[in-house]
């Protein structure tokens, strides 16, 4: 009787002990060869007096520069970033809608989406720095290099996220305007962007929120808005002025991120 | 019966005001920000040829024997990547475990998520300076911002997977008897450690594409000769510098995409 039992137990999966063995050999030696790049030269000599003077810094940022109210001062710089991440995602999001079609298999079929979904790939591995740089040696430095290189970059991300959209979506709809004789654009108009658009506006906001932290580093390479100042005042080693923008960008940040979700959860 | 013009039933259009009105001010701010910005689409077009003159001076012809040395700097640039990554990861682990509201008591979760929040804040290069003034120009600096940078990222996805598991395990565990370091081994850990490892692999792929720009402020790797290049106007050089690592992150986001598609 008992053997019976015994016999009817699953039999217990094969260990995959040696799988794992390799695996953590590589992931060690991964680690390892890392670390063996790695250069620390230890703390510098001046560590520990930039360590005080960055906690006085903190203590008393520099206020003149946040009531500065002219061109070079914080608002503008801060209003500057903002207006540059609202028009580098409009951009993005107008641009992305052709790509996303192209690569949405229920609209243009398997083997051109395939190419659609490479070129999306592509356009979002290029990082948005080297794209800024691009355009400021086209448009010269200043906010408009900063909005194009938001403008292509977030191509990358949308496009994905709307074609995943467009290809979830109720075909039924589709069929319906096309069975009553609807042409491509009656289809598109009628069926497909009603049916998108709450998706699509919500992925548009979720990716401002990414664009408004991205315009604040592409002012490091010259592209407008509150990177240039703060890598001024980082280099210059003037940590009340840098204190004071990390601040208020950090603040700036966290609104903008409260009032996208408060609408992005009430679109879908 | 006959219906007449009194008893007639009308549907009352929605009011349009409220619509109308929200695409008013979303049209002015975009158009706003825009003129703001100075932003025209004329500039472009007119510059349009100094682009494509751009592009030829970057990719024509391209400069392979400058290849080798920017695979060094590559190289470098992803080791960086990788010690990031694990060292954000380690910290990671505890951080969203106490930031999860379905494991610990608000007063623990609230101030940590808020000094979650603080960090993914800051942008990576601005870390990145402010550890070069404490380290030294040299990849170290870069290294530590990427390690900051990751942690938040990973803890935010981390905290978020903790908080939507399935409650039935942790229950089961509980009406056993067991207490919380048993509840997180045996019920939370098995649940989310497919998705935290696929979370690591995704702030890989994304700080191998920090790393690259980091150098840009004197953090080391394949950024510094990219900035050095740009500053002697060597543009062949800049174009193969492109090419180069445009290759290698597709390569890493690839693998690494192919290993998440598993893991989950």
């Amino acid at each position: 009787m008992a053997e019976n039992i015994l016999k009817e137990l699953p039999i217990k999966p094969a260990s995959n002990f040696i799988k794992r063995t390799i695996i953590g050999i590589i992931v060690i030696a991964l680690f390892i060869w890392a670390l063996d790049g790695l250069n620390y030269k230890g703390l510098m000599d001046t560590a520990q007096g930039t360590f005080l003077a960055m906690i006085r810094g903190i203590l008393n940022p520099d206020m003149d520069y946040l009531t500065n109210y002219t061109i070079d001062g914080l608002p503008y710089a801060i209003l500057e970033t903002i207006a540059i991440a609202i028009s580098g995602t409009f951009v993005s999001g107008i641009l992305a809608i052709p790509f996303a079609l192209l690569a949405s298999e229920n609209i243009v079929g398997k083997r051109i989406s395939r190419i659609g979904k490479i070129i999306i790939t592509m356009i979002r591995t290029f990082p948005e720095i080297i794209l800024a740089l691009i355009f400021i040696s086209v448009v010269g430095p200043g906010a408009p290099a900063g909005i194009l290189a938001l403008g292509i970059h977030s191509i990358g991300m949308l496009g994905k996220l709307f074609s995943e959209s467009i290809e979830s979506m109720d075909i039924g709809v589709k069929e319906a305007v096309e069975s009553c004789g609807g042409n491509n654009s009656e289809i598109l108009f009628r069926a497909v962007i009603p049916q998108v658009a709450p998706e699509f506006l919500s992925y548009t906001l979720f990716r401002f929120e990414i664009n408004m932290r991205a315009a604040s580093t592409l002012g490091l390479v010259g592209a407008g808005g509150i990177g240039a100042p703060l890598i001024f005042a980082i280099r210059n080693r003037n940590w009340e002025r840098t204190s004071l923008i990390v601040f208020v960008l950090i603040i700036t940040v966290s609104i903008i991120d409260i009032i996208s979700s408060r609408i992005r959860k009430k679109l879908v | 019966m006959s219906l007449h013009n009194d008893d007639r039933i009308e549907l009352q259009k929605p009011l349009k005001i409220k619509s109308r009105l929200t695409l008013l001010v979303v049209a002015s701010i975009i158009i706003g920000s825009a003129i703001f910005a100075e932003f025209s689409i004329f500039d472009l077009i007119f510059n349009l040829d100094e682009s494509l003159s751009l592009i030829g001076r970057l990719f024509f012809p391209p400069n392979w024997s400058y290849t080798t040395r920017i695979i060094s700097a590559l190289l470098e640039t992803f080791q960086m990547a990788i010690l990031g990554t694990v060292f954000g990861g380690i910290i990671a682990i505890p951080l969203s475990v106490l930031a999860a509201s379905n494991f610990t008591v608000k007063y623990i979760n609230v101030p940590v998520r808020l000094m979650l929040n603080f960090f993914r804040t800051i942008p990576a290069l601005v870390l990145a300076s402010l550890f070069v003034a404490f380290f030294d120009i040299g990849s170290f600096g870069g290294v530590m911002a990427l390690s900051v940078f990751s942690f938040g990222l990973v803890s935010k996805l981390t905290y978020e997977s903790i908080e939507s598991i399935d409650h039935g395990q942790v229950e089961a565990l509980m009406s056993l008897g067991a207490n919380k370091l048993t509840i997180l081994r045996y019920a939370i850990v098995p649940q989310v450690l497919p998705q935290f490892m696929s979370y690591i692999l995704y702030a890989l792929e994304v700080n191998v594409r920090a790393a690259a720009v980091l150098g840009y402020v004197g953090a080391g790797g394949i950024g510094q000769s990219y900035e050095l290049n740009l500053s002697w106007r060597r543009f062949d050089k800049v174009g193969m510098i492109i090419i180069v690592s445009f290759a290698f992150v597709l390569i890493i986001d690839f693998i690494s995409s192919s290993i998440r598609k598993r893991l989950v």
